[in-house]
């Protein structure tokens, strides 16, 4: 029999949630790793019972956690994030120079065919890969050493690699993003990168069209449709039908247009869901009402979508990677909040109900479907 | 044999919940403690002090015989009373965050 398995990363520990392909009734196990700051868990999809988990603290440093059972057991693997060669400088917030220093990984991404190959998006921004499962990691260093990175910039939450998305028709192709350099891409297996950032306007930087320097929040793309990504920027929801060479702005009727999740239905590749929040300098949603806003027509046209979500005073924030879908029929679609709520909707949006009103505030959301 | 007092998070991660007693060869220094820690439970490494330059984390302590050793050289003999196991050497995380 299907079922689901939500994998979520909160602010003091990791939390599994369970059901069975109706998405009524759920299990709920955890903390796993508790009082830690778990960024993101994810599973890989060649492997479902293999885990991999980013467990970090700012006492005590970074730690990655592997998992051969579906998460029931965890053990610790290499941690040692060391940037290749010469670390050399990007921007502080200042303009001033500094050095890049690991501080933490914010996503892991395991490869679509081997559950011993990892991709992990560190703050400060670098990619680093493993191959054996965890017992070594190494940077792809063609992405810091792009011509552009001393000029990289961090954002408010810092300068992290958030965003890794595998093409799963070109295993040479992988995109990235990083709040605040932008998104790039590599055509032959990380050793060169471009940024892919025209068409985007950021009117918050100095040159508001420049080549790197964007505020990118999130990325998604649906696997049947490599070339079709959709982005929610700092400000802006923006579109791209040619691999990232080019975006064009899909905010169309949206409330505000600020946000940080943006995702793609399992079934539907013009559907893609966004939870507009209010401003950058107020980071919930519009008139304490939370809402998640669907397109059914790849952008520009939205439809808001309220049933069972809060009605009022609501004063969350949903950070980026803390939202995904299921592969279920219909499409499940699930979110985390900065206030501990995971809700989940099991006709594609149409309605919400929360799995869990308490944890603690919640950094990532991750679903694998099992069969 | 020496006794060291580990934070909660590091004691839930090495599985350990009281004391963890030690047989150091040679000084007992903080070098040679976090060296032994190390040894037994390598999934310390990098969380009590960075992998590279060997510099304790800056929100951990060390305390011992009610005094912040923290800023003693890595080499530095630790008191006798640690070093004998009448009192542990404690690594504290710094009260910081509410």
């Amino acid at each position: 029999m299907s079922g689901v398995r939500v994998l979520v990363g909160t602010r003091k520990g990791a939390f599994i949630l369970a059901s069975d392909g109706k998405r009524q009734k759920w299990n709920v196990s955890g903390p796993h790793f508790a009082g830690w700051e778990v960024y993101h868990m994810k599973g890989s999809p060649a492997d479902p019972a293999r885990l991999y988990a980013s467990q970090t603290s700012g006492w005590f440093g970074q730690l990655i956690q592997r998992s051969s059972d579906g998460g029931k057991t965890w053990e610790p693997v290499d941690n040692k994030f060391v940037y290749d060669g010469v670390p050399g400088t990007h921007q502080w917030y200042d303009g001033t120079p500094h050095p890049w220093e690991f501080k933490r990984v914010w996503h892991l991404e395991p490869s679509l065919h081997d559950p011993d190959t990892v991709y992990a998006g560190a703050e400060d921004a670098a990619l680093f890969r493993t191959t054996d499962g965890g017992k070594s990691w190494q940077e792809l260093s063609g992405l810091r050493g792009h011509g552009s990175g001393p000029h990289w910039q961090p954002g408010a939450g810092g300068m992290c690699l958030h965003t890794i998305i595998l093409d799963p028709r070109n295993p040479e192709r992988i995109y990235i993003a990083i709040s605040a350099a932008g998104a790039f891409r590599t055509d032959d297996g990380g050793k060169s990168w471009q940024p892919i950032n025209k068409g985007l306007y950021s009117k918050y930087i100095p040159n508001p069209t420049a080549e790197v320097g964007h505020c990118v929040h999130h990325i998604a793309m649906h696997p049947s449709r490599p070339g079709v990504l959709f982005m929610q920027k700092h400000w802006d929801v923006m579109r791209s039908d040619n691999a990232g060479d080019s975006w064009e702005k899909i905010s169309g009727n949206l409330p505000t247009d600020f946000g940080f999740v943006i995702d793609v239905h399992a079934h539907e590749p013009e559907t893609i869901y966004v939870v507009p929040i209010k401003s950058d300098s107020e980071h919930f949603p519009m008139d304490g009402k939370l809402r998640v806003y669907r397109s059914r027509k790849g952008g520009n046209e939205w439809e808001e979508l309220a049933k069972g979500l809060p009605e009022r005073d609501c004063y969350v924030n949903v950070l980026r990677d803390a939202m995904a879908v299921d592969t279920l029929d219909k499409c499940g679609v699930y979110f985390g909040t900065t206030g501990g709520q995971v809700y989940a909707s099991a006709d594609a949006g149409d309605s919400w109900v929360p799995i869990v009103r308490d944890l603690p505030g919640v950094l990532s959301v991750e679903v694998q479907t099992l069969s | 044999m020496i006794r060291v007092v580990l934070p909660a998070h590091l004691r839930g991660l090495v599985k350990v919940h009281d004391e963890i007693e030690l047989e150091i060869q040679g000084p007992v220094t903080q070098r040679s403690v976090v060296d032994a820690l190390e040894a037994r439970y390598p999934m310390l490494c990098g969380t009590i002090r960075d992998h590279l330059t060997q510099q304790r984390r800056p929100f951990l302590r060390f305390f011992a015989c009610e005094e912040d050793l923290s800023h003693e050289l890595l080499d530095a003999p630790l008191p006798e009373a640690v070093a004998s196991g009448e009192e542990p050497l404690l690594i504290i995380g710094a009260i910081a965050g509410g």
